[in-house]
């Protein structure tokens, strides 16, 4: 129990009033191991993360490509369950870092959805990141979500219609989540030329903030996009981090903490 | 799912009942029933598309007729009603076999991708992808896209293109790409999660040809709808050949499009009884199966809520099957709801059981059936000595068993010679009581 959970709209406004863009990092949790994973997700966090993404293993995650995929492999070889998930959130909750999960939908439907809500609130967990169910599907979600204040976090994608956007953002608590690509994780570059329109869209329907994922890597690319979202969000790239130095712990941790910098410096200079 | 318990029926029909989906996918309801559309907001767009685009193609007489042609001039179809004489003398019923064998590219199939293929030229997609188990729906996609003159990409697990190697040949031939996949368990259900990636990434040039009535809405109505001419062809068929209805109608699932597309014709003839038999596996109390209606729990899985084989957190389990094509660890969600309802029963056959039921059709009929079909003819020599004397089993055969041939020779030990020529193997005795030599 880690007390009240820290929306991720304050770390939002905090980044807001810098005169800046927020940055989210993502790990799986249990990858390289659940213990492995915490202490990454901290380091990223002491290095200038504003809000912390830990991603739910799955079996079957088809907005991943094969970076993301290999470490959350990787986590469920070793046995990685719901509630070591948990565990790592309120390790890192514990940070006072806002902290969301990024989970596909079947292992919380399994879970129990209002279980999960409750348990993920009483860990200190600000909400979920739901990239395969819309609003329009979610009902039990938004329920539990209502019930434990919990953000809820959909994505808007380059496809979507005005309409699916304006219902997505009135769903949405804390922030939206914007995909930069069309594609999956870890793929193609997120360039302004598309992320632009889509940004102004969404922006055109809520006063949410919005943040930046998918094809985001670089702090060169952070700067670029942070001149047109509220957020930039970064996975397979400190995923790649850590698989780069696997078997050396220490050297994975210094290369999160280098990324992270530089990600930093780059939401700090558009 | 720790220990397989049978799924029981929870509500069975007193009223009237909907067997069919609203039109936000749902069989059943958001709250108790099955299927939505659980998928990445960034194919939202085109899902919605293809409903609106199926919706109005099929209220259309041009593409309904452009459809029917395209069966009947190049897929060989109505396919036959035929009455399988011996098979019935030896089991004491009657016995009816509609004859999706004899289907261009060898199973019911065929029907699906030529309507998708249809479909996606009406939307102006030049490109189409596919996933494949065993190859038949790679074959078949690969096949539509040729006739049609569209690009293909089919989607394999590595492990099945090693199991298949002579079906990636035959798409190869047809002008297809043929992409292994590696990830997961590299096998159907991962092959699936790959084509959606590459959908993701080309939405807006490409169409995706489901191969089963499963997957998000639209596609169990859109498959269904399309291979619904089994049975629409096989009750016709029997009231004018035979002067009624079938006592029973009995379909192998794994996906379950050839088993929905009988069943369609016949859920309003309450006296009817009909019969989904699932993959056994080495045997339903080993684990080691592909019976999801039967042991499976409700999750979501590849864009719909359905019964799933997975763990208690959700993870999906590996199936385990003899038959490739009926080798997946979810099922399209109107099986569920019809489970669910009780309108239709579903039982698991085991490996063993299917190639007793290979080989004896075999040789009391001539027909060599795809093993996922001798699935459907255990399961209907199972069910006849519960049925009255005199009644009437339609199955559905819904392919044939060319594909087969290296299983079925590793099974009962055909084909090998010794050096000098002596023949070795499985005596007939063996082959004629599908035992594994």
């Amino acid at each position: 129990m880690t007390g009240p959970s820290a929306s991720t709209s304050t770390a939002f406004e905090k980044a807001k009033a810098d005169g800046r863009a927020a940055l989210i990092g993502y790990l799986p949790a249990g990858f390289p191991d659940v213990d492995g994973a915490i202490d990454g997700l901290k380091a990223m966090v002491v290095a200038g993360c504003d809000v912390i993404e830990i991603g739910l293993p799955y079996s079957d995650p088809v907005m991943d490509g094969p970076t993301i995929q290999a470490a959350a492999q990787q986590a469920l070889d070793g046995g990685v369950r719901t509630r070591d998930v948990l565990r790592t959130v309120e390790a890192v909750a514990a940070t006072g870092v806002p902290t969301v999960v990024m989970t596909y939908w079947n292992p919380i439907e399994r879970y129990g959805v209002e279980r999960f809500a409750a348990d993920l609130a009483n860990a200190g967990g600000a909400g979920l990141i739901t990239p395969d169910i819309t609003p329009d599907y979610a009902d039990a979600w938004i329920a539990a979500a209502d019930a434990h204040d919990l953000d809820r976090v959909f994505l808007v994608a380059p496809s979507s219609t005005d309409e699916r956007i304006a219902m997505t953002t009135a769903a949405s608590r804390g922030f939206v989540y914007a995909t930069g690509v069309m594609g999956v994780t870890g793929g193609r570059r997120a360039t302004a030329e598309v992320v632009g329109p889509l940004i102004a869209r969404t922006k055109a329907t809520t006063d949410l903030p919005v943040g930046v994922g998918v094809g985001v890597s670089t702090g060169e690319q952070a700067a670029e996009l942070a001149e047109y979202a509220d957020g930039v969000i970064v996975g397979s790239a400190f995923v790649r981090a850590l698989l780069d130095n696997a078997g050396d712990r220490s050297a994975g941790l210094r290369a999160l903490s280098a990324l992270t910098e530089e990600l930093a410096a780059g939401v700090r200079r558009a | 799912m720790s220990d397989p318990v049978t799924n029981p029926v929870t509500n069975p029909v007193t009223n009237p009942v909907s067997f069919d989906a609203d039109d936000k996918g749902w069989f059943g309801g958001p709250l108790e029933g099955f299927g939505g559309k659980y998928m990445p907001e960034a194919l939202m767009k085109a899902l919605d598309e293809l409903d609106a685009a199926w919706q109005e193609a099929k209220a259309d007489p041009a593409f309904v007729a452009d459809f029917e042609a395209i069966l009947r001039d190049y897929a060989n179809l109505p396919s036959p009603l035929y009455e399988a004489k011996r098979l019935s003398e030896s089991v004491g019923r009657r016995i009816l076999l509609k004859r999706e064998d004899l289907n261009h590219t060898g199973a019911h199939k065929i029907r699906n991708v030529l309507g998708q293929a249809l479909l996606t030229k009406r939307m102006g997609k030049s490109r189409v992808i596919a996933e494949t188990g065993a190859g038949q729906h790679g074959v078949a996609s690969a096949t539509a896209a040729a006739y049609f003159g569209l690009d293909c990409t089919v989607y394999m697990g590595k492990v099945d293109t090693e199991r298949q190697a002579l079906n990636v040949a035959r798409m190869q031939l047809l002008g297809a790409e043929v992409i292994p996949v590696e990830s997961g368990s590299a096998t159907l259900k991962d092959a699936i999660n790959e084509a959606l990636r590459d959908w993701v990434s080309s939405v807006e040039t490409t169409a995706y040809l489901f191969g089963t009535a499963a997957g998000p809405h639209p596609f169990p109505t859109l498959v269904r709808d399309l291979v619904r001419g089994i049975g629409d062809e096989a009750r016709a068929q029997s009231l004018e050949q035979y002067g009624a209805l079938p006592d029973a109608i009995a379909a192998c699932v794994g996906g379950g499009s050839n088993a929905i597309g009988l069943f369609t014709a016949f859920l309003d003839d309450a006296d009817v009884r009909i019969y989904g038999f699932e993959a056994g596996g080495d045997g339903f109390d080993t684990g080691r199966h592909a019976a999801t209606i039967t042991a499976g729990d409700t999750g979501v899985l590849h864009g719909a809520r359905t019964y799933v084989l997975q763990d208690d957190d959700g993870q999906t389990i590996e199936s385990h099957s003899i038959s490739a094509g009926l080798d997946y660890p979810g099922v399209g969600p109107q099986h569920s709801w019809l489970a669910k309802t009780g309108r239709a029963t579903y039982q698991p056959v085991t490996d063993a059981e299917a190639m007793e039921a290979f080989a004896l059709l075999s040789r009391t009929e001539g027909i060599i059936p795809a093993i996922e079909s001798a699935h459907a003819v255990a399961g209907a020599l199972r069910i006849a000595p519960d049925l009255p004397e005199g009644s009437t089993i339609l199955v559905n055969l819904s392919g044939r068993g060319d594909k087969d041939m290296g299983t079925a020779v590793e099974w009962f030990g055909l084909g090998q010679a010794k050096p000098d020529g002596t023949p070795v193997g499985a005596t007939d005795a063996q082959i004629a009581e599908g035992a594994k030599s």
